[in-house]
């Protein structure tokens, strides 16, 4: 049976070509593999070459002359068939290049490639794609853990908690180990992993080399196999370099794979401005991480929250972002002595109830927030604090119940204002709240500035109490 | 001899000479022959491989296909002969973006290959990932992965998880010599030997880093010596072979089981451009005819068997006529699939619960 050639897409782009040379003329004996024609695409002229055998029958387009891709440029012949005969038969019945399927037949018919052009004309129709969801959550979300009466709070450093939450972690199983420099014999750059190597020898506590590009690929290749690493970051800072693993490799392989290939891993360390270590050693990572869909970010505050977030991230079966601060790591804070304290990932939480202003912020600014609303409080404006604690997915729901509650809201965060959380947050409020607005949302950011080293100028990059305050009244309208 | 080379001592000098053109000198006696089965199943899946290739560019042809498409052609005993000589119960096997050939080998249903190319529900990875990336787990295929030399520490990763598990296996982690220039390999290798992971480092040195000749992108093209500031040993083959990349294969694959990473450099070619796109201007026909002539996998394995007397013509036209139909039935169910329905664009961004 005879075979149409139609013109053929030689690149992503490209919807015509023109015909440049027939290198085979009718007549000629084609063999797979062997140039029939060059062909001058949108990109470059292009040899085409023959997949199966025949005899060039009869040339369709001649040179110089165009097809859209699709469109029939020649017809090749199997041995001892004749052009009359197949004229005779009728050129409809020609099967297509494939020589195959009733529906790919359609293909190259030069009604459909008049049309269409690199979609297949066996396609089915595709139906209207539906609504984007508000939140690809990843699961339904757990309730706020309890605390039973009478359980006993202990004071711990946000350091303690996280160490515990991975020691714990460990013991519970043993496929989770820690990665990442100086995690292991010095114990910790922070002294986060201390004792760790102790308990869990170097089998489980590994210190690499300062390659975050290769121990991060490595840690999600372990994830792929089913391990749960914890790839520590000295800081977030030196993840840049890393940042192709985390985005391309950790973040996209479940969808790329259809569902197949999970990776349950957990980054983490400090993240943001610690002190006077300028501009490449300070940056604030929330919203980069915050954009990308597969991963899970969450930004803990207290150590309670850094305590139970992490062994949430820990047991995820996703990538999970934890951004830490060093300022924090020193800070104590109340910690409920559970056996398996454990806070969803998903959900704030209100740090302080009020009902004339939302101060919303994560990590370390929420203890601005609240020392704002102690200010404001003596000035009769009662403002209430939402602890985000997790950035993605955002707990929207809590963000607008408390802005419908107070009517004006103010954001704080350490980042850069362009695309960042609070511009995030600004969004939300008009998708979800604006009828509820009584005033603009007001963002307290960083300075749009690398971060200077200068003890002065620092102070002024970073988000101030005063700055809070002046926001808190000017929403309030209390100026 | 492997414990040899570890401290440095290499059985062989470099090929001297143009290392554009492929390297015909056997680098190693062919050693025993494997079994006429073990043969006629190299030939399968080479065919196999080239028919699946050559059918998917016809069908990018069509625009049934689109996007990227990187085609394995010329280079198939490299996947098979490595793939053979493992052990598929536990080794895992990952790759860059020209993938297909691997997954095949690996034994991934043709079928699931061409939808996922087609960008159909029924391929491998739902029609969302496509050409580059394609995975089989059942089948320890870690993938098809698109970014230049990202398997290389992911290999390296799956090669840690069989030592953390004591599990015996080892990772072959395969990439081009254009991703042997990346930053991310040398950390690898750096972390592989000094963990002493089970890793098989597998470089398919197709002469070419997209449109660029390996003698303009690599100072030092002996690719197999890349691993030496390491300690990391390794050895080059002559990747048109199948059998000598099969025996080869299987020499090293007990150093790297007890010892740690070692680098085997295939030296092969691609006889279609880089991608589909690649109009492929920066080598000449005759070159490519060349390997085509005296140097193709497919050809030689074909007259090794003639030579022997372990097929006939006809054998191996039927064989041929098999593979046809095979391929013909997987371009088939791609086309006769449908699209994902809508629904799939939100579903796989995270794993529920």
């Amino acid at each position: 049976m005879s075979i149409t050639l139609t013109m053929p897409a030689l690149s992503p782009t490209m919807s015509e070509g023109v015909i440049a040379r027939w290198v085979k003329r009718e007549g000629d004996r084609v063999e797979p593999g062997e140039v029939v024609a060059e062909i001058e695409t949108d990109k470059a002229t292009v040899e085409f070459e023959a997949v199966d055998e025949g005899v060039l029958g009869k040339i369709l387009v001649p040179e110089g002359g165009s097809a859209r891709v699709g469109e029939p440029i020649a017809i090749l012949l199997e041995e001892g068939e004749t052009l009359d005969q197949l004229e005779a038969e009728g050129a409809a019945a020609a099967s297509p290049q494939t020589g195959a399927p009733a529906k790919a037949e359609a293909a190259p018919a030069p009604s459909a490639a008049a049309t269409a052009t690199a979609t297949p004309a066996a396609a089915p129709p595709k139906a209207p794609a539906p609504a984007a969801p508000a939140v690809v959550r990843g699961g339904a979300l757990p309730p706020e853990p309890e605390i039973p009466p009478g359980t006993p709070m202990v004071k711990m450093s946000v350091r303690e908690a996280l160490r515990d939450a991975m020691a714990e972690e460990m013991r519970r199983d043993p496929d989770v180990f820690l990665m990442g420099e100086e995690v292991g014999h010095y114990g910790g750059a922070y002294k986060v992993s201390q004792g760790l190597l102790e308990e869990f020898g170097e089998r489980r506590v590994i210190d690499t080399p300062i390659t975050e590009y290769g121990f991060t690929g490595i840690g999600v290749g372990a994830a792929f196999a089913g391990l749960k690493p914890i790839v520590e970051f000295m800081t977030w800072n030196f993840a840049m370099q890393a940042i192709d693993h985390i985005v391309n490799s950790a973040a996209k392989t479940l969808y790329m794979s259809g569902g197949q290939v999970r990776c349950p891993i957990t980054f983490r360390g400090p993240n943001g401005a610690a002190a006077r270590v300028a501009a490449q050693h300070s940056q604030e990572y929330s919203s980069w991480y915050a954009h990308v869909p597969g991963l899970k970010v969450v930004v803990p505050y207290t150590a309670a929250d850094a305590k139970g977030l992490l062994k949430a991230a820990i047991r995820d079966p996703n990538p999970v972002v934890v951004l830490e601060n060093e300022i924090l790591y020193g800070q104590t804070f109340e910690v409920p002595q559970l056996e398996d304290w454990v806070v969803p990932i998903g959900r704030a939480r209100i740090a302080r109830e009020g009902r004339h202003v939302t101060l919303v912020s994560f990590g370390r600014w929420v203890g601005l927030a609240l020392e704002a609303a102690e200010a404001l409080a003596k000035e009769g404006i009662e403002a209430e604090v939402v602890d985000l604690r997790t950035l993605r997915p955002l707990d929207r729901a809590t963000v607008v119940a408390s802005l419908k509650k107070t009517n004006c809201m103010v954001v704080i965060e350490e980042g850069w204002p362009m695309c960042g959380v609070g511009a995030e947050l600004a969004a939300l409020a008009m998708e979800e709240a604006f009828d509820w607005l009584d005033a603009p949302v007001v963002r307290i950011t960083g300075a749009d500035v690398p971060m200077p080293y200068a003890a002065n100028l620092e102070r002024l990059a970073l988000p101030r109490l005063e700055q809070v305050i002046a926001a808190a009244r000017q929403v309030c309208y209390r100026d | 001899m492997c414990a040899a080379a570890r401290k440095g001592r290499r059985k062989k000098e470099a090929p001297a000479g143009d290392t554009t053109t492929v390297e015909s000198r056997k680098t190693t006696t062919p050693g025993e022959l494997p079994p006429r089965d073990k043969l006629f199943q190299f030939l399968r899946d080479m065919l196999l491989i080239r028919r699946f290739e050559e059918k998917a560019g016809q069908l990018y042809g069509m625009g049934i296909i689109a996007g990227f498409c990187h085609l394995y052609i010329g280079q198939e005993a490299v996947a098979t002969g490595v793939v053979h000589a493992l052990d598929r119960e536990r080794d895992t096997v990952i790759t860059s973006y020209r993938d297909h050939g691997h997954m095949l080998v690996c034994g991934t249903d043709p079928k699931l290959v061409m939808a996922e190319l087609a960008g159909r529900i029924t391929g491998c990875s739902k029609g969302k990932g496509g050409s580059m990336h394609m995975f089989d787990l059942k089948r320890n295929f870690y993938g098809g992965h698109g970014i230049v030399g990202a398997q290389v520490p992911i290999g390296t990763g799956l090669a840690f998880a069989h030592r953390y598990r004591q599990d015996g296996g080892l990772c072959a982690c395969f990439f081009g010599e254009g991703a042997a220039n990346q930053g991310q390999v040398y950390e690898a290798f750096n972390m592989a030997e000094l963990w002493k992971l089970p890793v098989l480092y597998v470089i398919e040195n197709n002469k070419y880093a997209m449109g660029t000749p390996l003698t303009r992108a690599t100072a030092q093209p002996d690719l197999y010596r890349r691993g030496e500031a390491f300690a990391i040993p390794g050895d080059f083959v002559d990747g048109m072979d199948v059998v000598a990349v099969y025996n080869k294969t299987r020499e090293v694959i007990p150093f790297v089981r007890e010892k740690g990473p070692f680098i085997l450099e295939a030296r092969t070619y691609r006889y279609r451009g880089h991608s589909m796109s690649d109009p492929a201007k920066y080598r000449s026909r005759e070159e490519v005819e060349e390997v085509r002539k005296h140097h193709d996998p497919i050809d030689q394995l074909r007259k090794l068997l003639l030579e022997h007397g372990w097929a006939t013509e006809a054998e191996l036209k039927e064989i041929d006529r098999e593979i046809r139909a095979v391929v013909n039935e997987a371009a088939r169910f791609a086309q006769d699939s449908p699209e994902p329905p809508a629904e799939e664009l939100w579903t796989d961004v995270y794993v529920e619960g």
